[in-house]
């Protein structure tokens, strides 16, 4: 290399290589810091306040320093049986059920046929299902609360013509989770069939191609190529839907107010938690919980990856 | 070679296909019917978009309820729409600069610590969102006193991990070497390189992230509502809907009017996804498969 020709003039040749090897040097440093400086300020640092306060009973009034240290106070308080939070977590993996098996249930088969027989039209009916997933939920919620009004509702309308009685959406304890994961299910199931789409394209046709040859039939196909090619997206998609569905807050927030409705069934752990730190400014039982909350996540994220994921999944 | 048979030629028939069509027809239908009852019930009269049949054909009373909404705001409809859009662009442009940069570094250069710097910024996106709440709360709130202005919304995000491993992966695979090293022959300056060849070759990944960035921090509701958004002055739109049509459904308010502040609220998300629904489905999902 040293032999080459120097491409410029050597006049000044010394001092700009070296101004320019260091900036080189330098520049990659420099381009990644904001995130690192963001991270620390308004990341790293609250985390760890976060964990701080979670052993503390503390309120904002108090002032910064005024904490009183507790232990696992807070903590043991949330896990006490009578204690709301594990009503808040029942009522946040039901409605998850609720809206994230249907989700999938259906978006899989849709993305299946939609892949293998609309083939032409694909790009035009993902952006219409994927519509609900970029609106916004405040504004969506309003208009299911139009539509499950009990006495003017379109819904309880549809029922009437069909000689059912109306239903109270909004206001049965027992119907509040149904009503909210079915707001939950319209926005996210488009998004899910976009995934598997993706993920469908990517298997080779010659697998296919090679399984009609040895007689496979259209079921045989879907069960023991589709299904198990697909299993790294339906991981990836699963994992997606775990994490946000475990931290819904603004569709039951805005549908059944922020207590939770009737019977507080429609009060989410994250809604609760929300109430706990904002609104009764108790940091640091809310700080907990918040903890409490990520653990349930990560256990189902374990559970998700124990069931689908592969060893191999992070591997390059 | 032998030439195979060409198979027949096996489009199955129309109506073998119906079912088909019409289970695909109906999923695009009911993902469409909110977003067109929204129309419909921001232009009726505001005492008929509670009625009993329902109302599903459009009335003539948009500009009226435009006006109602503006008394019901405090004549400030176009302050909340303006707020949104300020953090939304503020959060987009910033999140689009400084992600593409440090993807751009994490993709194209050699430096020490690379990896370990890179395997960091993909372990925070493990963290949930709801951790954060109370703390950058706190941070907002004691340290900086940033509660109730727009800053304590974007700030936060300029740089985000999903945004830096989505430019990086996108780099990676279309940006070859030989032109930043040509580039660097000519003598431009490492930042110019990445204002001036980079940035124009790598559009499609931007208006991937730009959308996201943009309809994310357009719809942060629960951010707003922590950071005390709450003045008419300084309320985001999802805050200002909150106000006039939160909680159990009262039919005594002005619905017509609420209902012309959905459709405002929504309307900039569906225009903005539909200019560039290509480049989002295909970047979000390629980011999704690897290779």
């Amino acid at each position: 290399m040293q032999d080459r020709l120097p491409l410029r003039p050597t006049r000044d040749a010394p001092k700009r290589w070296s101004y320019t090897r260091l900036q080189q040097r330098l520049a990659p440093y420099v381009f990644v810091s904001p995130f690192f400086i963001l991270f620390a300020v308004f990341g790293l640092f609250p985390l760890l306040f976060s964990l701080f306060l979670a052993f503390h009973i503390w309120s904002p009034l108090d002032g910064l320093g005024n904490w009183r240290f507790v232990g696992f106070e807070n903590f043991a308080l949330a896990l006490e049986p009578s204690d709301q939070f594990w009503s808040t977590l029942r009522n946040t993996v039901w409605i998850g059920l609720l809206s994230g098996v249907p989700q999938h249930l259906v978006a899989l088969p849709l993305a299946y046929l939609i892949h293998t027989g609309l083939k032409r039209w694909q790009r035009g009916v993902s952006t219409l299902l994927f519509l609900p997933y970029i609106t916004n939920a405040v504004a969506i919620s309003i208009v299911f609360g139009v539509l499950y009004s009990e006495r003017l509702g379109l819904l309880n309308y549809l029922r009437g013509m069909v000689g059912l009685d109306p239903l109270r959406w909004l206001g049965d304890p027992d119907l509040v989770p149904t009503s909210v994961a079915a707001v939950i299910f319209w926005r996210y199931v488009g998004w899910n069939v976009v995934l598997y789409l993706s993920g469908l394209q990517a298997i080779s046709e010659d697998v296919y191609e090679a399984a009609t040859v040895d007689g496979a039939t259209g079921w045989q196909k879907f069960r023991h190529i589709t299904l198990p090619l697909l299993r790294p997206m339906m991981f990836y998609a699963f994992t997606l839907t775990i994490i946000g569905n475990m931290q819904i807050f603004e569709e039951p927030f805005m549908l059944v107010g922020e207590s939770g409705g009737a019977g507080a069934a429609g009060l989410t752990s994250a809604m609760h938690i929300f109430n706990t730190a904002f609104r009764d400014l108790d940091m640091g039982y809310a700080a907990a919980m918040s903890w409490l909350l990520f653990l349930a996540i990560f256990v189902l994220s374990l559970l998700n990856n124990f069931l689908l994921g592969r060893g191999d999944g992070g591997a390059r | 070679m032998t030439a195979l048979p060409t198979p027949p030629a096996r489009r199955p028939r129309l109506w073998r296909r119906l079912p088909l069509w019409a289970l695909v027809g109906l999923a695009c239908l009911l993902s469409v019917v909110p977003f067109y009852l929204m129309v419909v019930w921001a232009s009726l009269p505001s005492d008929q978009v509670f009625t009993f049949p329902p109302r599903a054909w459009f009335g003539g009373e948009l500009l009226d309820n435009l006006r109602a909404l503006n008394v019901e705001l405090d004549g400030q409809v176009l302050r909340s729409f303006w707020n949104s859009l300020y953090i939304s662009l503020m959060a987009t442009a910033t999140t689009l600069f400084f992600c593409s940069l440090a993807g751009y570094a994490f993709a194209m250069y050699d430096f020490r610590g690379r990896r370990w710097m890179f395997s960091f910024v993909l372990l925070t996106m493990l963290i949930p969102p709801l951790i954060m709440d109370i703390p950058s709360f706190l941070v907002m709130n004691n340290a900086l006193g940033w509660i109730g202005t727009p800053r304590a919304l974007w700030v936060p995000g300029m740089a985000s991990a999903f945004g830096i491993f989505l430019a990086r992966q996108y780099i990676v695979s279309a940006l070859p070497r030989e032109l930043i090293e040509a580039a660097r022959m000519d003598g431009a300056t490492e930042f110019g390189i990445f204002r001036r060849v980079v940035l124009p070759l790598i559009r499609p990944i931007l208006a991937t992230l730009g959308v996201v960035t943009f309809v994310g921090s357009w719809n942060n509701f629960k951010g707003a509502l922590i950071m005390r958004l709450n003045d008419t002055e300084i309320q985001t739109l999802p805050l200002a809907l909150r106000r006039l049509g939160g909680g159990a459904t009262n039919v005594d308010v002005d619905w017509g009017a609420i209902m012309m502040l959905v459709l405002i609220t929504v309307l900039p998300l569906v225009v903005v996804f539909l200019l560039a629904s290509r480049h989002v489905i295909s970047g979000l999902t390629a980011g999704a498969v690897k290779d």
